[in-house]
């Protein structure tokens, strides 16, 4: 089962919860609660932050990115057939040179099948990296993109690829970006549950409000809600989630001492156990939802 | 025209607030035009209440249709998307795979339409967005809305900016305050583009020091000068003092220090930047942050 951890507005505190989940649930499965293999992947490539809280070992590390595409110039004829076919710009053929722009490549491959002279191969540009390993019974996964490039999907993609290979086996957690467009999209496709973590604000409402129609209006997911600094701001989050009948299946209080825990890179469930039980429960309600 | 833009990393540190309150104080003595850069969760326009005067489309990118009239189902589009977007999809009768395209996959490169050999397949222009141009009591404001699961908010980012410049150079307007987007990606990128500073709000924990130092590495990549404010200050000292010590060895500037303090959420839930809500110590601090940065941008343009 795939539960995605989004938010709308950023600093919500969705690796909070994403990661205190991942070890609530492997703690408990531990103790003997249900033998789940819980699998967390940080897919906010450009500003990961999960390990600084789970710590892992990391163990295999592999580059990514785009496939790009590499002239054989004794082959091309400068017909334009590349620059013509390709959407995004990123060939043009000048004379008898033909300049490609990578980083506005998104690796479609339509260039390289439609050259009729077959000139063109692809190679892969690396944009980012992504990285494996453990921590303690968690199995841990995370994407880094490389500082200077556009792209976050590329790399995204990759890291997702090993929620495929868990096979729906085990509890598959997965750590998304702020916002609502591309990037988060990619995170939310595939998922069987939308975990939105958000707080009760102006600013919280109107992005939740956003990253709920994608996920629910235009993927079709289950939805629940997690409000966290319950208590900062004010009930619009609450009428919110009443009217459109999203559960609220955790609220974690205003709290000085939470902030100061996580501002050391502590992990919530160590500070204050009593939330390992919340999300244990959090995460039977969200099995009991999608049928798993 | 001088180009502040306000960036961190991070999300959630304050950019919004910070740049609202930095609009107001600056409209006091300046003029100002603003534009909001965050353009998938535009939030802003929450405290600037903005009366928009102008509304255009924003149309970038296509999405590939399949013809289901002319559809086989020879699956040879399928075999060459790279994004996963297209599915046989069951029909009536004839109980043929006929192929449909996924919208929120396709990211429009048409390689399936110079594949399919019946050209089944066309392109349609999307409609990703749209942009306003809008009063404030502050000044004007450029903002965006990205609807929900489109790509290319790095133009429609470009796209608010140019806007927003060519209307402040036209006024003869001092300062270009742009609210930037969290990460350091396609859209914090365009909006590092021509800026004459970025401010990045930081706050002391790991994940803030963390994303702050690939924001800066950004912001360096693009040579645009930095100065550092830190919200929530008073959170955790050994961690302010990290990034002291960071932003020292880097000779860069931490220009703020903004206690913790709700009064940051309050001013907010009653749609005011906090400056105008409150002049306590919070308030003080942020009118510290604009002199600062004010002096900085004069002593950088004595050169």
């Amino acid at each position: 089962m795939i539960v995605t951890v989004a938010s709308g507005k950023g600093g919500t505190g969705k690796t909070t919860v994403a990661v205190n989940l991942a070890l609530a649930v492997a703690g408990a499965a531990k103790a003997g609660q249900g033998n789940d293999r819980v699998t967390l992947l940080d897919c906010d490539v450009e500003e990961p932050n999960a390990h600084l809280f789970l710590k892992p070992l990391l163990e295999r590390r592999r580059e990514v990115g785009v496939l790009t595409p590499v002239i054989d110039e004794t082959r091309c004829t400068h017909c334009r057939r590349c620059a013509e076919v390709c959407a995004f710009h990123a060939l043009a053929v000048l004379g008898n040179q033909v300049l490609i722009f990578a980083e506005l490549c998104h690796g479609c491959g339509s260039c390289t099948l439609n050259c009729p002279e077959g000139a063109i191969r692809e190679e892969l540009r690396t944009t980012g990296v992504v990285e494996e390993g453990r921590a303690g019974a968690i199995n841990f996964v995370h994407g880094i993109l490389n500082v200077g490039e556009a792209m976050a999907l590329p790399v995204i993609r990759e890291v997702k690829k090993n929620a495929t290979e868990a096979n729906g086996e085990g509890l598959v957690i997965l750590d998304a970006p702020p916002g609502t467009s591309c990037p988060v999209v990619e995170c939310l496709r595939g998922a069987d549950y939308a975990l939105m973590v958000t707080e009760p604000t102006p600013f919280g409402l109107h992005d939740l409000k956003l990253a709920v129609e994608v996920a629910r209006d235009q993927l079709g997911l289950p939805v629940g809600v997690v409000v966290n600094r319950d208590g900062a701001g004010d009930d619009g989050v609450d009428d919110y989630c009443r009217k459109e009948g999203l559960p609220i299946l955790l609220r974690i209080p205003l709290d000085r001492r939470i902030a100061e825990v996580c501002s050391d890179g502590v992990l919530l469930v160590s500070a204050l156990p009593e939330y390992g039980s919340q999300l244990v429960a959090l995460y039977q309600r969200i099995r009991e939802k999608v049928g798993r | 025209m001088k180009q502040i833009v306000i960036l961190s990393g991070k999300g959630g540190t304050g950019k919004t607030s910070i740049a609202a309150a930095l609009a107001h104080l600056a409209s006091q003595s300046a003029r100002v035009v603003l534009a909001d850069a965050d353009v998938d969760a535009a939030n802003l326009e929450l405290v600037l209440a903005p009366t928009k005067r102008r509304v255009q489309d924003f149309k970038s990118g296509q999405v590939a249709r399949v013809d289901p009239g002319i559809c086989t189902g020879c699956g040879l589009c399928e075999a060459v998307c790279r994004f996963g977007a297209l599915h046989p999809v069951s029909t009536d009768a004839d109980d043929i795979g006929r192929y449909a395209v996924d919208p929120i996959a396709c990211e429009g490169c048409a390689a399936c339409t110079y594949q399919c050999p019946l050209e089944a397949i066309s392109l349609e222009e999307e409609l990703s967005g749209q942009w306003f141009l809008s009063d404030t009591r502050f000044g004007p404001l450029v903002h965006a809305h990205l609807f929900a699961a489109q790509e290319n908010s790095g133009k429609l980012v470009t796209l608010v900016k140019q806007q927003a410049r060519d209307l402040g150079l036209a006024q003869g307007t001092d300062y270009l305050l742009v609210d930037g987007p969290p990460g350091i990606g396609c859209p914090v990128i365009a909006t590092c583009a021509g800026a004459d500073l970025a401010l990045l709000v930081t706050e002391p924990t790991v994940a803030a020091v963390h994303d702050l130092k690939r924001v800066l590495a950004t912001t360096d990549h693009f040579r645009v000068p930095a100065l550092v404010c830190m919200n929530k200050a008073d959170l955790n000292e050994a961690r302010a003092a990290e990034i002291e010590r960071f932003c020292e060895s880097l000779a860069i500037d931490v220009v703020g220090r903004i206690p913790y303090d709700t009064t940051v959420t309050n001013a907010m839930v009653v749609g005011k930047a906090i400056t105008e809500f409150t002049d306590g110590c919070v308030s003080r601090e942020v009118s510290r942050v604009w002199e600062r940065v004010t002096e900085f941008i004069s002593a950088r343009s004595e050169y």
